[in-house]
């Protein structure tokens, strides 16, 4: 019988390797099923389940995804998934919020100037005290 | 016994010191060997990720992408990926130094330069430089996710899209072996061009919805990936520099604690001996 191969890939890591008999993909625009000598695609996936049929028939495999690319060639499926729910206003408030730290940081350098200051005296003060320790402990 | 005791809470002192560093570099081993893995794991899909991206770009010749599209360079950006915590050697000294030359580099060229940070220790430098920082992430941890990193790599992907950056480099430390890591900058934005001698796999892809729009989320998450893959090496490169650091301090303590050792059983031998002779010249005295 005919089979496809599917691997699908994470940028953390693989999470799946192996021949099926036929693939079901949530597509951007619409659910597609893969048999064996589908015509060459490549498309993205909205979030969704991937299901596996297993050549040998029994259980299919379901693996999750919360977005990303799939790749099919005749003999071939490549499912790049995404490790995070994507969407463009959740990117953009991923964006402002690394910005926002920055500036903060930057509002903060005043603070920063005094933890080095408090620092410092901080450990004068620990060295007299052990000073005054020692002389106590001589006399 | 009063001799030494100055001495033996000395020794005392040094060899619990040496427990730690002890205990820190096992712990570096055992957590560079599972960065180790994680990077073995994100390779397959880097690899296939910059297989589509040659696809697409060889199947429509006439498209340019921005990421894909060379200009001059006015103003620069760069990732500079650090670590968060210390006591690992001069590994975060060096990738600075490294980093510094090339900065300066552009900017006798008149070349402006935004920075975006990763790592504590990174944006500590750089701060105190007074250096132009858009975006900064720290405390990732020892495990970073994608998800982490999404946000800083956006702002500069936009900066790049909307011409405000006309060039994005990736800087960070190299994991070559345990004992080299080595300061690495790249290049990541305009994308290279691939070496298409490989791809004998010519297919003509049906796109859904466009080709366009396709490699819009393709190149983004490609940059993502090698980012990631920068944190992980930095991170692998951490726990190696900190545990041949503390193997180093381990070292030292041991040498300490028996030079101190030795210094000690003098004092105690002198002691006995000057109570010895005292004994036997009031002896003699008798």
């Amino acid at each position: 019988m005919a089979h496809i191969h599917v691997d699908i890939v994470s940028a953390e890591g693989a999470i799946y390797s192996g021949d099926a008999a036929m693939v079901f993909a949530p597509a951007k625009l619409g659910d597609i099923g893969i048999a064996p000598r589908h015509a060459p695609l490549l498309t993205s996936l909205r979030p969704g389940e991937i299901r596996v049929q297993p050549v040998e028939g029994g259980d299919e495999e379901t693996f999750f995804v919360s977005g990303g690319m799939i790749e099919v060639q005749p003999n071939r499926v490549i499912v790049l998934a995404d490790t995070a729910l994507r969407a463009h206003d959740l990117d953009e408030a991923a964006a402002l919020e690394a910005k926002r730290r920055a500036e903060e940081a930057l509002r903060d350098q005043k603070g920063e100037v005094d933890l080095a200051t408090a620092q410092a005296e901080l450990i004068e003060a620990a060295a007299i005290l052990q000073a005054i320790q020692k002389l106590r402990k001589r006399s | 016994m009063a001799v030494g005791k100055e001495i033996r809470t000395k020794i005392k002192s040094v060899k619990n010191t040496q427990k730690i560093t002890k205990a820190m570099e096992m712990v570096s081993a055992s957590k560079m060997r599972k960065t180790q893995d994680r990077m073995e794991m994100s390779r397959p899909y880097a690899q296939r990720i910059r297989r589509v991206i040659s696809h697409i770009s060889q199947a429509n010749p006439d498209y340019k992408h921005p990421f894909l599209h060379e200009r001059e360079v006015k103003r620069i950006g760069a990732i500079i990926i650090t670590t968060d915590r210390g006591l690992c050697g001069g590994l975060n000294t060096q990738l600075f130094r490294r980093v510094i030359t090339e900065l300066k580099g552009w900017q006798e060229q008149d070349v402006e330069i935004d920075l975006c940070l990763i790592g504590q220790k990174g944006v500590s430098f750089f701060r105190r430089l007074g250096m132009n920082i858009v975006a900064q992430t720290t405390h990732l941890g020892d495990t970073p996710h994608v998800a982490d990193l999404i946000g800083t790599v956006k702002i500069m992907l936009d900066a790049y899209g909307e011409g405000r950056i006309d060039r994005l480099f990736l800087m960070f430390n190299d994991f070559v072996n345990t004992m080299t890591q080595q300061p690495h900058i790249e290049t990541l934005l305009p994308v290279e061009p691939m070496d298409d001698s490989q791809l004998q796999d010519h297919w003509d892809y049906i796109y859904e919805p466009g080709a366009r729009e396709l490699l819009d989320g393709v190149l983004m998450r490609y940059i993502e990936a090698r980012v990631y893959r920068g944190a992980l090496e930095n991170i692998a490169s951490e726990q190696a520099a900190r545990m041949v650091a503390m193997k180093a301090a381990t070292d030292n303590a041991g040498e300490i604690i028996n030079q101190l050792q030795l210094v000690y059983n003098k004092a105690r031998q002198a002691a006995i001996t000057q109570e010895i002779s005292e004994i036997v010249g009031g002896a003699a005295a008798v």
